[in-house]
């Protein structure tokens, strides 16, 4: 599953990225600005898109609409924590699976 | 009607590392249930036990407001901000983790484990600057009155969070009850018993026991032992 995260905070994104990509089954690469993310999107299908810290509410919302347009089946889910608490509890939340190893 | 949920303190996930065993009410880390992520903006409830000369590595958080309560023992905090504390029995610490900070939490005590909960709480706001504070817990009133540790409001007592949530502290004797109201009507409270026997509008609760209840203006807690008791009052829609 390939899982694209935006962060603005380049240590939290490197730590965000290493914990995801522990799952192998899981391809997760890291942006820092919203044009990244878009030109990102654009030549790859992604399942998740992750938003870390870092942006405006305004930068949220018009990133995701934007998204949202490029792959309309995409979960879209704001990242709270920082690490390893939350972060993959998020994941299969939105996924809807229970499955830890999926 | 009031609505609430019961979860025993032996229903928790434990996550028993060695030099740390982490009792969590909610899913945390390794440990998911999907029926057991979050009580409203409640989203971390963790009961941990660090040994003595043992820590938490430096880690990240952001868009996060942290908890945490010293239980027994004392807890050393470094952080990127450049903070240097040492938590205590009898003391509250904040973090308004924002846009992002690190921390390092140690207990340099050899052979003295440190007991404290670990609470998380979903901010109304994302990405503010990152803050910490730390506050020693007030005292009463009177005897098996509820003493307010956390609010909104900077000027109010105890610490303060991006949350329109409050944090209140019981110690309460044998056979006495306190009655609670919520502040909010959208609110809804997170009972932790630290310690002793309650009854919650009728509920037993034992040690560790933590019990929610929402749509309702309020409750009243009866102590059938000698009992410490945690109400978090939170919204229950983000």
């Amino acid at each position: 599953m390939e899982i694209l995260v935006i962060g603005t905070n380049p240590p939290i994104l490197a730590t965000v990225l290493r914990l995801l990509n522990t799952n192998l089954s899981w391809k997760a690469t890291g942006v820092s600005t919203p044009e990244e993310a878009l030109k990102k999107c654009r030549e790859l299908n992604y399942q998740v898109f992750l938003i870390g810290a870092g942006l405006t509410e305004a930068e949220e919302a018009e990133l995701s609409a934007q998204i949202k347009e490029i792959h309309p089946g995409i979960h879209i889910i704001p990242h709270y924590g920082g690490g390893s608490g939350l972060l993959f509890a998020e994941i299969y939340l939105a996924l809807g699976t229970t499955n830890q190893a999926q | 009607m009031a609505q609430t949920v019961l979860h025993t303190a032996s229903s928790r996930g434990l996550a028993d590392h060695g030099w740390l065993k982490s009792h969590q009410t909610f899913s945390f880390s390794g440990y998911f249930n999907p029926e057991r992520v979050q009580f409203g903006a409640l989203r971390v409830l963790n009961d941990d036990e660090v040994q003595g000369g043992r820590g938490f590595g430096e880690h990240p958080h952001d868009n996060m407001e942290i908890i945490s309560i010293a239980l027994e023992g004392t807890l050393q905090h470094k952080d990127s901000m450049g903070n240097v504390a040492t938590i205590e029995t009898g003391e509250i610490q904040v973090m308004s983790a924002g846009t992002g900070m690190y921390h390092t939490e140690y207990n340099k005590n050899e052979g003295e484990p440190v007991k404290f909960l670990q609470i998380w709480v979903f901010p109304n706001k994302r990405n503010v600057a990152p803050r910490y504070d730390q506050v020693k817990i007030g005292t009463p009133a009177g005897p098996n009155q509820l003493v307010q540790i956390l609010s909104p409001d900077p000027d109010d007592a105890g610490v303060w969070i991006y949350q329109d949530a409050w944090f209140n502290l019981g110690k309460l004797e044998k056979d006495s009850a306190v009655d609670y109201t919520f502040h909010r009507k959208n609110n809804g409270a997170y009972i932790f018993v630290i310690s002793g026997q309650v009854q919650v509008n009728g509920q037993q609760l034992d040690t560790r026991d933590g019990y929610g209840i929402w749509d309702a203006d309020g409750f009243t807690i009866t102590a059938g032992t000698a009992a410490e008791v945690l109400i978090m009052e939170v919204p229950m829609e983000l």
